[in-house]
């Protein structure tokens, strides 16, 4: 298969992953959608160590993934926090740095 | 040749499905489902692009650990349904036309690329012990060329789970984080 197909994938999925972030309003779902980002960064990356035929872009798509993983831990960590302290797990509401008296209430 | 065609498409046809599938469905449930099969359909591009380690993990760690990460909180949360069209302003109705006018973008970047070796099938690959995509190479080149690398992302992880430990332990708001005791010491100790 020619690399610009993978390539050409790669740009859809980050595009499809980008739209979803924006439209999304829960949280968890705006989540999984910059993981979306990331796979089709990843996909990019691996794509152009085949094309070089270097494992560096492999290496580089793994501290991808590591730094994805972080990020997923420390966004559901938010989300578990979020819950504990009865917020809205909803982006539109969680506007309380906006809002100090919100904040206030809040605490 | 040809088959890996015929796969290619099949598995694109998986990958983009299963984002759509995580945009479009209401259920939080669904849409971690739906971005497994994505990272399925991922792990199966990685094959065809001989990064055969990069797609074990991607099945493991992914595929795995961080999807049942994603169901735990799902169910601990309680995914309700959110309506997707209702609510929000002129930013979330634009949302197509921000991910249409960022393919477009991406695809002018893509055509209008100077890279010769795009295309190609790719480099050849070289045939002896040492093949390219093997556990054998990258482990190799973690610990030595990408040592550092390799140390740095080991070291995230270790804040990561730290700071995961702190954000979720229970607590109400900030009052604790204001204790002259010891933060981490004392969020433990309450659990």
């Amino acid at each position: 298969m020619n690399i610009s197909w993978y390539i050409a994938l790669s740009a859809v999925l980050f595009s499809i992953g980008a739209g979803g972030l924006v439209a999304r309003r829960s949280p968890l779902v705006m989540l999984l959608c910059l993981e979306l980002m990331l796979n089709g960064a990843n996909l990019s990356l691996v794509a152009f160590a085949r094309m070089h035929g270097d494992g560096g872009g492999q290496i580089f798509a793994l501290v991808v993934m590591v730094v994805a993983a972080c990020e997923v831990v420390v966004g559901l960590g938010l989300i578990v926090a979020l819950y504990r302290n009865r917020l809205p797990i909803d982006i539109d509401e969680l506007d309380h740095l906006k809002d100090p008296q919100k904040a206030d209430s809040a605490l | 040749m040809v088959l890996q065609g015929i796969l290619f498409f099949i598995a694109a046809a998986g990958a983009i499905g299963g984002a759509v599938a995580v945009v479009l469905l209401r259920n939080p449930f669904f849409s971690v489902l739906a971005l497994v099969c994505h990272l399925f359909a991922l792990a199966v591009l990685f094959l065809l692009l001989y990064a055969q380690f990069i797609a074990a993990a991607q099945l493991i760690v992914y595929a795995g650990a961080v999807m049942v990460l994603y169901v735990f909180v799902v169910s601990y949360v309680g995914g309700a349904d959110e309506p997707i069209d209702e609510g929000g302003g002129a930013p979330r109705a634009l949302a197509p036309i921000f991910a249409g006018a960022l393919l477009v973008v991406l695809a002018l970047a893509l055509a209008g690329s100077a890279l010769t070796l795009l295309d190609t099938n790719g480099a050849k690959l070289p045939d002896n012990g040492n093949a390219y995509g093997t556990p054998e190479q990258i482990g190799e080149l973690l610990l030595t060329k990408y040592l550092l690398p390799f140390e740095v992302a080991s070291f995230l992880l270790t804040v990561a789970a730290v700071c995961a430990v702190v954000l979720a332990r229970r607590r109400r708001g900030l009052e604790e984080l204001t204790d002259d005791s010891p933060l981490l010491g004392e969020g433990l100790g309450k659990r």
